[in-house]
């Protein structure tokens, strides 16, 4: 029995200790938008939050993780889909079919809470994600155009993507 | 092949055949509208009225618009929805859209035609019907309107779902009189007369998307992310060397592990442990001991396969081409002659959504939740799998975490996921691939070699052109009834004569190109852009030889050849303009240009790189150019030239897939490499439409970015590079 607190909701899991954190979330909490894309910490589909840092859930056990750890997965990083992330990446059009873009949302939200103004050189070494259907030029841009907005992104002005 | 869309009765046969045929690349050219709207009309589970079978109205006038072609990430859920809004004048900020199953379809006679996405046919071979079902709900509409009011439908006018009666000044929302318009006859479709898409206000547009809110937040369910009640969970392993088989396995192995719910032998090929959740399932498969026959096929390795290609350079006959003049005569006489040989490696599609799929089996009823490219395809191999007519199945959709047509003609997974599931009848069984075995049991992009010979004239005039392509057929692995006589015209794709789909832009007097089959273990089948991105590769980086073999700018070579090609040549002319071709640029940078023609669209690309004294390549910018005939949305265009630049050069960079011992080596991300965003070049789009034809967007401009940029690598260093992954090649 392990005791995580996900998105501010401590759940209480009967699971192998080994057993990666990312399929805890999905299969015995039931939060699917954290991803399975590899299994080995390569495509960052799975990127969630641990108190704060991106972490790549499909490579951390369960049993490796401390009590009072806060997680936090792509359902938990706004209520109402309103973090500045979120909203440039609205305002550009970033998704294609969309399946490794809470992990790169996760990724860029812990990118921007760190560095809230990131250069060309910060965006390259943080956002490793993998994107199949290639969307990293407007993941740049939405990057850039997220750290440009008020911090909650309440009153950000978004301006439409200029392909 | 057949065009079965139109058919009205369909057996079960010519559904599997058509669907069949349709996934493995066959192009149905057919602008056929489907059945008529009217005859099909019926009680709908959605609230509103059903105008037609595209259009579904509710009282607070939400514009609900049917879509039956697959959106896999390319935008065409988006581009269809503007299509028919275009025509039926609703307010766009009022539209959403509802994906019809493969059930339904059949079930009303296949009334919303073709359902698969593929051969990047969303848009370009459903525009006609999908606008002339917007046409005709607004016909509906607007006569209902003129019933109530008794007044003549000419009278009328609409605009953003509201119609005016100008002499009454009256208005009424489309919501108001969507149930009366349900009752009228539909207006004969070939009557309508659809709008000149240079007054289109909707389509053809920079618009939003409808579909991107709920990627944001993980509240978009894929197939992968479906739950059911009671559902079991699978995990398989094919024997991994293909055509191989399962000797045995050691169930006692991993008995007394938690969640196990039982192991199936799948087909003889496979191994599925099956469990409460998908974790454990997996854990105990890797546990299991399994031993496998690996049939004939375990001595094969690259180097036998190399040489196997190698072999279809000397054959005598070949399986296809087209020639005029004399090509090996006048390259022989030529004053110059220019020869190289290409090759290009196999490659896995590698969607980041891994195969799966839920299967529900019962005595009587076959439900599958699949992530499929082609629904039909999944509903025929639901029935075929299951045994039970077509009538007892239905599979459910889920837009696909990326396709690149891995997920269309196969249906693999869905045939193992039903093999499975009749072991637990009743209860629906979620089989998912991991990452490993999706890149173990992929219908890989065919492996070839090029063997290129041209001939110059004194004055550095092509003179005589011949390419043999070796290599695998996707046709002789997937739709074997498509290579008749021995002739598999496919893998010459981009080589036409013929214009239309995917001609070649370029004449010389003496000219043979040619196929010679070389087929091997490795299963193939269509990888985005399927044949365009490797022959286009073989031709432009060989015409960059050869126009530096005749001292001439590689522009103004591939002018001289390009007088009968005018479309082909205008989005060329297009990129070197926005690319300032042949204007200074900063030391070190050197520029590569490439056109090609596929899947009806021209494109053409300039590439801007350096290379470092060290052999470091940077690739900084790219300028893509399209025409595709009629853009529908500007920004999703732009959006696929933006992934297909990252798509080509992750395969110019590192796309590989080496056999060994019979199978495949490169089993996950670590060694299978995919660029980052670290390494994405700046991509400039410019689309230069000419309105009188209709391309496809998914796929085509992939095939000039590896040549562009191979090309410029060119100009770096001095050397063709002719052999790809570059990871590979040693640049200086």
């Amino acid at each position: 029995m392990a005791k995580l607190n996900i998105n501010g909701r401590v759940h209480s899991v009967q699971v192998e200790p080994e057993t990666p954190l990312l399929w805890v979330i999905r299969e015995q909490v039931g939060l699917t938008g954290t991803k399975y894309g590899c299994g080995v910490a390569q495509c960052g589909a799975c990127s969630v939050h641990i108190n704060g840092e991106v972490m790549r859930s499909c490579s951390t056990a369960v049993g490796d993780l401390k009590a009072g750890d806060k997680i936090i997965t792509i359902e938990g990083l706004s209520p109402t889909s309103s973090h500045p992330v979120q909203k440039a990446w609205a305002a550009i059009d970033v998704p294609q079919c969309g399946y490794c873009q809470s992990g790169q949302i996760m990724a860029a939200a812990a990118l921007l809470r760190k560095n809230p103004k990131p250069t060309d050189k910060d965006i390259d070494e943080a956002m490793t994600n993998i994107c199949r259907c290639g969307t990293y030029q407007r993941i740049r841009t939405a990057v850039h155009m997220a750290a440009e907005m008020p911090a909650g992104g309440k009153s950000a002005a978004v301006n439409g993507h200029k392909a | 092949m057949k065009d079965i869309s139109s058919k009205t009765k369909l057996s079960r046969r010519a559904f599997v055949v058509g669907t069949t045929a349709a996934a493995g690349g066959g192009l149905s050219l057919g602008f056929h509208m489907p059945a008529d709207a009217a005859s099909a009309r019926g009680a709908t589970a959605n609230e509103g009225a059903e105008v037609n079978a595209w259009v579904v109205i509710k009282p607070d006038d939400t514009c609900m618009i049917r879509i039956a072609r697959t959106e896999m990430g390319q935008g065409t859920r988006t581009g269809l929805a503007q299509l028919v809004a275009e025509e039926l004048e609703c307010d766009w900020r009022r539209v959403t859209t509802d994906s019809v199953t493969p059930g339904q379809n059949l079930a009303r006679k296949r009334v919303w035609g073709e359902m698969g996405t593929g051969g990047s046919r969303g848009i370009r071979t459903s525009h006609d019907y999908v606008r002339r079902g917007g046409a005709a709900a607004r016909m509906m509409l607007l006569q209902a309107a003129a019933d109530q009011w008794k007044v003549p439908v000419g009278e009328l006018t609409v605009s953003d779902g509201i119609i005016s009666h100008g002499p009454s000044k009256r208005t009424i929302s489309y919501g108001k009189v969507a149930a009366a318009a349900a009752k009228l006859t539909a207006p004969d479709p070939k009557s309508i007369t659809l709008k000149d898409p240079r007054n289109w206000k909707i389509a053809g547009k920079a618009i939003k998307r409808l579909d991107t809110a709920e990627k944001l937040n993980g509240s978009k369910i894929y197939a992968i992310d479906v739950k059911l009640p009671g559902m079991l969970c699978a995990a398989i392993k094919s024997c991994p060397v293909f055509g191989g088989t399962v000797k045995s396995y050691d169930e006692a192995k991993i008995a007394g592990r938690p969640g196990i719910k039982g192991v199936v032998k799948v087909k003889e090929t496979g191994v599925a442990v099956v469990a409460d959740t998908w974790y454990r399932a997996k854990s105990a498969l890797e546990a299991l001991p399994i031993v496998w026959d690996d049939a004939a096929n375990a001595g094969q390795s690259d180097a036998t396969i190399a040489a196997h290609l190698r072999d279809g350079f000397d054959a005598a006959t070949n399986n296809g081409d087209r020639r005029n003049g004399d090509a090996v005569k006048s390259i022989e006489g030529a004053a110059k002659r220019v020869e190289a040989i290409y090759s290009t490696p196999y490659l896995a599609h590698a969607t980041m959504e891994p195969m799966n799929c839920i299967a529900k089996i019962s005595a009587d009823r076959a439900e599958a939740w699949v992530p499929s490219q082609n629904s039909e395809a999944s509903l025929a191999a639901l029935s075929e799998a299951s045994g039970l007519p077509l009538d007892k199945c239905e599979v459910y959709r889920s837009d696909p975490g990326g396709g690149f047509g891995r997920r269309g003609g196969s249906q693999d997974y869905v045939h193992q996921a039903v093999a499975i599931a009749k072991n637990f009848p009743n209860t629906p069984v979620k089989l998912i691939w991991s990452r490993e075995e999706d890149m173990t049991h992929d219908f890989y992009r065919p492996i070839s070699q090029a063997k290129m010979a041209a001939g110059l004239d004194e004055q550095g005039n092509l003179v005589g052109l011949h390419v043999r392509i070796s290599g695998q057929s996707i046709n002789a692995f997937a739709n074997p009834a498509a290579v008749s006589g021995g002739k598999d015209m496919r893998q010459l794709q981009g080589y036409d004569v013929n214009p239309g789909e995917a001609q070649l832009g370029y004449a010389a007097p003496n000219m043979l190109i040619e196929y010679v089959m070389r087929n091997t273990h490795v299963p193939v089948g269509p990888w985005r852009g399927v044949n365009t991105n490797q022959n286009a590769v073989y031709m432009e980086c060989f015409m960059d030889e050869v126009a530096k073999a005749a001292g001439k700018d590689p522009l103004e070579f591939r002018r001289s050849l390009m007088g009968n090609f005018p479309k082909h040549l205008a989005i060329l002319n297009a990129v070197a303009e926005k690319a300032g071709w042949g204007q200074p640029l900063p030391p070190g940078v050197h520029r590569g240009i490439a056109q090609f023609h596929g899947y009806a669209t021209y494109s053409a690309a300039v590439a801007e790189v350096s290379v470092s004294d060290a052999g470091k390549l940077k690739v900084h910018r790219l300028v893509l150019g399209v025409n595709c005939g009629h853009p529908v949305n500007l920004d999703q265009i732009a959006a696929q030239c933006e992934g297909s630049v990252a798509f080509g050069l992750t395969a110019a960079l590192y796309g590989e897939c080496p056999v060994k011992d019979g199978r495949m080596a490169s089993l996950n991300f670590d060694t299978y490499q995919i660029m980052r965003l670290a390494e994405m070049p700046k991509v400039e789009t410019i689309i230069v439409p000419t309105y009188d034809f209709w391309g496809g967007i998914g796929e085509p401009t992939i095939a000039v970015v590896s040549p562009a940029v191979l090309n410029a690598i060119h100009a770096a260093t001095g050397k063709p590079v002719r052999s790809l992954p570059l990871k590979n090649v040693k640049l200086v």
